[in-house]
């Protein structure tokens, strides 16, 4: 008889470990060939909040770490990531019914967006800020700084990639993240959870739900702990909702095309102007 | 103690030839509202009626968006760009040409001491201009990628605390962008802005690039909701912010918001005093302290704070208070009686939850809003005083022990505007400047304002930033942005 295979459980990764929903709820995952392929956990609204705490918990110490430092744990992910491509290839050929070769592609992209992404942290500064010419004798500089906690709700397809692009630019930039997973295609974000758990990424930093995303979302909107959210992974109806209740605390709401853009980043931070003046 | 005795140096109401009556500026002419309706804009300072205004509604409002939508396609957006920046050249030449005109109509329309419009309003409208003028042929290089191109027409909605600067902050970036606009100025100031439309006509600004229509916020919010409108830029309260936000929740519009605010004004032990004070009294009570962005919270280091608040308040007394229009008037009139109400609405409940109160000695006008400069001391973080904006000259003065009780106690509110710091050291400035959780820090220095400066907010004071290229990159498209 040929060797019976160890499946994994695969939970929710929330303040550096690896919980069950406290609801005890999950749902069923099928391949593209509609056979059984995982029950991931299906979050609750308690889970939600225990990952903003701690994603709240982890930001001073994110957000206040060197560009530098925090350059070498993306890269560090990316590196993390390059050992563990046949495993993301093979949840993707089950889930997406993609070849290997089609699947294979989407982890390196993915891989290389954290590399991208990773470059991108030490940068932010120079490009993008300023040292303003105002019309007196003053010292006057513009530079971006991190918003807080960012909640993304991944693109439902890809499911690495679309995962990845949308949660990279949010963690490059200082913020903490709650990424809540493609509902249909959950599986290789959750595997993320154990890359990002090995990659000397602080515990909370990053966050990771799964389950119904039309349930998460409007407890997303109105959380006030909550300063910004990549809608990725809603539709137009969710969005809708999602930012009538976000007006209450003016949560920064954006989407993107799906390409890597430095505005993804600075989408999620704030522009600070300090002035001095200068004299003797 | 007693008071230094000026003779009164009244600026002259001659310069500014105010009309009876004002229509709606619309395709480069001034047309009738619709329906026929207006409403009077009074001189906050004497209560006399200035003029009576067109009151715009919902027809009046499509016409407006519809000629701006004509004037962005078949003029504005493909005009070179080198030629409409010098439009925005002509303006600023014409808005220094008339700025004391300007000056005079903005005190009388608004209440706020001549020396101020006279110094500050009009020669930084007129600046704003100047700076965006030279942006119109350089988009691309304000930081939006190599092709940058204007979001078409902007809805646009400001305030009565500085009229004709905050029109310029929101003219001025959405022309050089190449956004044609319809602007709904406050209700209780409009007459620069329809002051403007004059100078729109003198530049030979095509018709319907600018458009002004009066009326209150039944007007903005219709406005708002015009389905031919790409953005909407508001400055105003954070109440009405928000609202605007789900207004468009289910559009494709954007939205620059510049709101509310109640700056923490943090002066550290080591810091000149003397310097500190004057950067106390500018903090709260300019312009009668109708700033978002006023240093509203004074928070003193515990072991100077006796020695600063009484050095504040010999300060205060010397604070002129009275007739806008008379050269040596320091805080004018509040702009409108509902303004002066919730003023000593909030500031009453200052006495009722425990605070001290105290008001410099002054004699008040008989007719007119006034208020007297005032602080609360021994105010706490719970009290009303020191968690809401109360957008006039009264100052809440709380303590702290640590640097790192100040910035708790600094950010410790749904705003994020902006922060004052006052210290010697250097290494103190920065850290803090650093922590606090807002848009503008002013150290060593307070209320300063420049058109290459970005301004605007953290948290619930706002989205986006104006002035600067981050300002200007708010009136562009980016590759970046999924369009709906």
């Amino acid at each position: 008889m040929s060797r019976i295979d160890v499946h994994k459980t695969y939970k929710l990764f929330i303040a550096g470990a690896f919980p069950r929903s406290e609801s005890g709820r999950v749902y069923e995952v099928k391949g593209a060939d509609k056979k059984f392929l995982a029950n991931p956990a299906m979050a609750s609204r308690k889970d939600l909040r225990e990952s903003v705490v701690a994603a709240k918990n982890s930001y001073l110490g994110w957000s206040n770490a060197t560009s530098f430092n925090r350059g070498q744990i993306l890269y560090r992910i990316a590196e993390i990531m390059q050992g563990r491509s046949e495993q993301f290839v093979s949840e993707i050929c089950a889930l997406e019914g993609l070849s290997s070769k089609a699947a294979a592609a989407q982890v390196e992209e993915a891989i290389d967006t954290w590399v991208w992404y990773s470059g991108w942290c030490d940068k932010l500064s120079s490009v993008t800020g300023s040292l303003n010419q105002v019309s007196g004798p003053f010292y006057n500089f513009t530079t971006p700084e991190s918003l807080g906690v960012i909640a993304v709700f991944a693109e439902n397809k890809p499911s690495l990639l679309g995962a990845v692009r949308t949660l990279a630019p949010i963690i490059a930039g200082g913020n903490t993240a709650i990424l809540i997973a493609s509902e249909n295609y959950p599986l290789p974000a959750i595997t993320l959870g154990e890359v990002l758990s090995t990659s000397d990424l602080p515990a909370g930093v990053v966050n990771i739900l799964t389950g119904k995303t039309s349930e998460l979302s409007p407890w997303v909107g109105s959380h006030m702990e909550i300063d910004g959210i990549d809608a990725a992974g809603l539709s137009k109806k969710q969005e809708e909702e999602l930012k009538l209740l976000g007006a209450e605390n003016l949560k920064r709401i954006h989407r993107f095309t799906p390409i890597n853009h430095p505005e993804r980043i600075l989408s999620f931070m704030e522009q600070k102007t300090v002035w001095h003046p200068i004299g003797i | 103690m007693s008071e230094f005795e000026y003779a009164s140096a009244p600026e002259s109401k001659e310069i500014a030839k105010i009309a009876a009556s004002y229509d709606l500026f619309i395709g480069g002419k001034f047309v009738k509202a619709k329906k026929g309706k207006s409403f009077d804009t009074i001189n906050p300072a004497t209560e006399e009626v200035l003029a009576k205004i067109a009151y715009a509604d919902k027809l009046d409002i499509d016409l407006a968006v519809k000629t701006a939508r004509s004037a962005y396609t078949k003029i504005w957006s493909k005009m070179p760009a080198k030629e409409r920046g010098k439009y925005l050249y002509r303006i600023a030449r014409i808005l220094q040409e008339r700025a004391r005109e300007f000056a005079v109509v903005e005190t009388l329309d608004n209440g706020k001491p001549i020396r101020e419009s006279r110094d500050t309003d009009i020669p930084l409208a007129a600046a704003h201009f100047f700076y965006h003028a030279g942006w119109a042929d350089k988009l691309e290089y304000a930081g939006v990628g190599s092709k940058p191109k204007a979001l078409g027409v902007v809805g646009q909605i400001i305030p009565w605390n500085f009229p004709l600067l905050m029109l310029s902050w929101k003219i001025a970036p959405a022309l050089a962008a190449g956004n044609t606009v319809v602007l709904k100025p406050a209700e209780t100031t409009p007459l620069t802005a329809l002051l403007f439309a004059e100078v729109c006509q003198q530049a030979g600004l095509p018709d319907g690039v600018v458009n002004i229509i009066t009326g209150d916020g039944i007007t903005g919010a219709a406005l708002v909701n015009h389905p031919d409108i790409n953005k909407i830029a508001f400055t105003g309260s954070t109440e009405v912010g928000k609202a605007i936000a789900r207004s468009i929740a289910a559009t494709n519009k954007s939205a620059t918001l510049e709101l509310g605010g109640k700056a923490a004004n943090i002066v550290f032990e080591d810091a000149a005093f003397d310097e500190a004070v004057e950067g106390i009294v500018n903090g709260i009570f300019f312009n009668q302290g109708h700033v978002c962005c006023a240093g509203s919270r004074l928070l003193l280091q515990e072991n100077i704070a006796d020695e600063v608040v009484e050095k504040l308040k010999k300060r205060m007394s010397l604070i002129r208070v009275g007739d806008p229009m008379d050269k040596n008037t320091d805080l004018g009139a509040i702009n409108s009686a509902e303004q002066l109400k919730r003023i000593k609405e909030i500031s009453n409940t200052g006495d009722a939850e425990g605070a001290q109160r105290w008001s410099a000695e002054c004699k008040l006008p008989t007719k007119g809003f006034w208020m007297a400069p005032t602080i609360f001391t021994g105010v706490s973080q719970a009290h009303r005083i020191a968690r809401e904006e109360i957008f006039g000259p009264v100052l809440s003065v709380l303590t702290f022990r640590t640097p790192a009780e100040a910035i708790e106690k600094a950010n410790n509110t749904m705003y994020g505007l902006s922060a004052g710091i006052w210290s010697d050291k250097g290494s103190k400035i920065l850290w803090a400047a650093q922590k606090l959780k807002a848009g503008v820090i002013w150290s060593n220095t307070f209320n300063k304002f420049d058109p290459a400066s970005p301004f605007g907010g953290y948290k619930e004071s706002g989205w986006g930033r104006e002035g600067g290229r981050h300002g200007l990159a708010g009136y562009l498209t980016s590759e970046s942005k999924v369009k709906k």
